[in-house]
């Protein structure tokens, strides 16, 4: 005989605890995949809540000192854009749609994302880069922003990030 | 609506604790905010910020971003965090009596 535990879906949740750190994973590098972490890291440092920014895989240019600001829309692959795929892969598309995204975000006080790296390490924010990746890509301490206080591994960001929230990107 | 008493003036307050009109608001009742936001004492470099708050929201009908707040306060974003660790642009427009800012930078 077996004994089903009684998980009652109707239950009252327990009161919402106010969020007190979040660790956010940027694994992405295109301009849609880096944005929505920043803006989550630095929204949560205006309220108050610790953060800690993990940025591994392709994520890593948001904080590369040459290619953070080279940064792409990706018009290929992203059926959000709505435009067809083959015209996406025409040259010049994705710095073309980069372009009018930037202007956008300019007007709405949204900062380039050398700015933003900058601005998001002066709220406290802390900002790792991946063991892993950085071995796999050939990249050394230099080659990021010094906004990045270490190199660390997924046991390391286990550890910062006890207590609080994980966010993936 | 609802009200509180600061400084032994009755002001206007919205649910989380702002200053519904902020032509009641003096530096008085600035002071006993800054107390319920944990800052003991406001130093010139507050003062520095609130005011700054408060002509950019008379100025524009809204309060600054702290983006906005880095490049023309005179207080960089740095600083703007070691003076108000629970969130600056937050925390100085509670103190400076204008509404919470609405953006999401």
């Amino acid at each position: 005989m077996t004994t089903q535990t009684d998980a009652n879906p109707d239950a009252a949740p327990a009161a919402a605890a106010p969020i007190a750190k979040v660790s956010i994973i940027v694994s992405k590098g295109s301009l849609e995949g880096i944005y929505p972490a920043l803006i989550l890291a630095n929204g949560a440092r205006a309220e108050g809540i610790d953060v800690n920014l993990f940025f591994t895989f392709f994520g890593m240019d948001a904080v590369h000192r040459r290619r953070m600001d080279h940064v792409k829309v990706a018009t290929v692959g992203n059926p959000g854009m709505h435009i067809p795929t083959l015209l996406g892969g025409l040259p010049g598309m994705s710095a073309l749609a980069t372009h009018f995204m930037s202007k956008k975000m300019e007007e709405l006080d949204i900062p380039p994302i050398p700015e933003f790296i900058e601005m998001i390490g002066d709220t406290g924010a802390g900002m790792y880069a991946c063991r892993a990746s950085v071995d796999m890509f050939g990249l050394e301490r230099d080659d990021f922003v010094p906004q990045i206080a270490d190199i660390i591994t997924v046991g390391d960001f286990y550890a910062m990030a006890a207590g609080g929230q994980i966010i993936f990107t | 609506m609802s009200t509180a008493i600061y400084a032994g003036v009755t002001v206007d307050v919205n649910d989380e604790g702002f200053l519904e009109r902020p032509e009641q608001w003096t530096r008085e009742i600035a002071v006993e905010l800054a107390r319920a936001d944990g800052i003991a004492e406001l130093t010139d470099r507050h003062w520095q910020v609130i005011e700054f708050m408060r002509q950019e929201f008379f100025a524009k009908g809204t309060g600054p971003t702290v983006r906005a707040l880095g490049k023309s306060s005179g207080v960089s974003v740095k600083e703007l965090y070691q003076l108000f660790p629970k969130g600056p642009a937050k925390t100085a427009a509670h103190i400076a009596g204008i509404p919470k800012p609405k953006g999401c930078i």
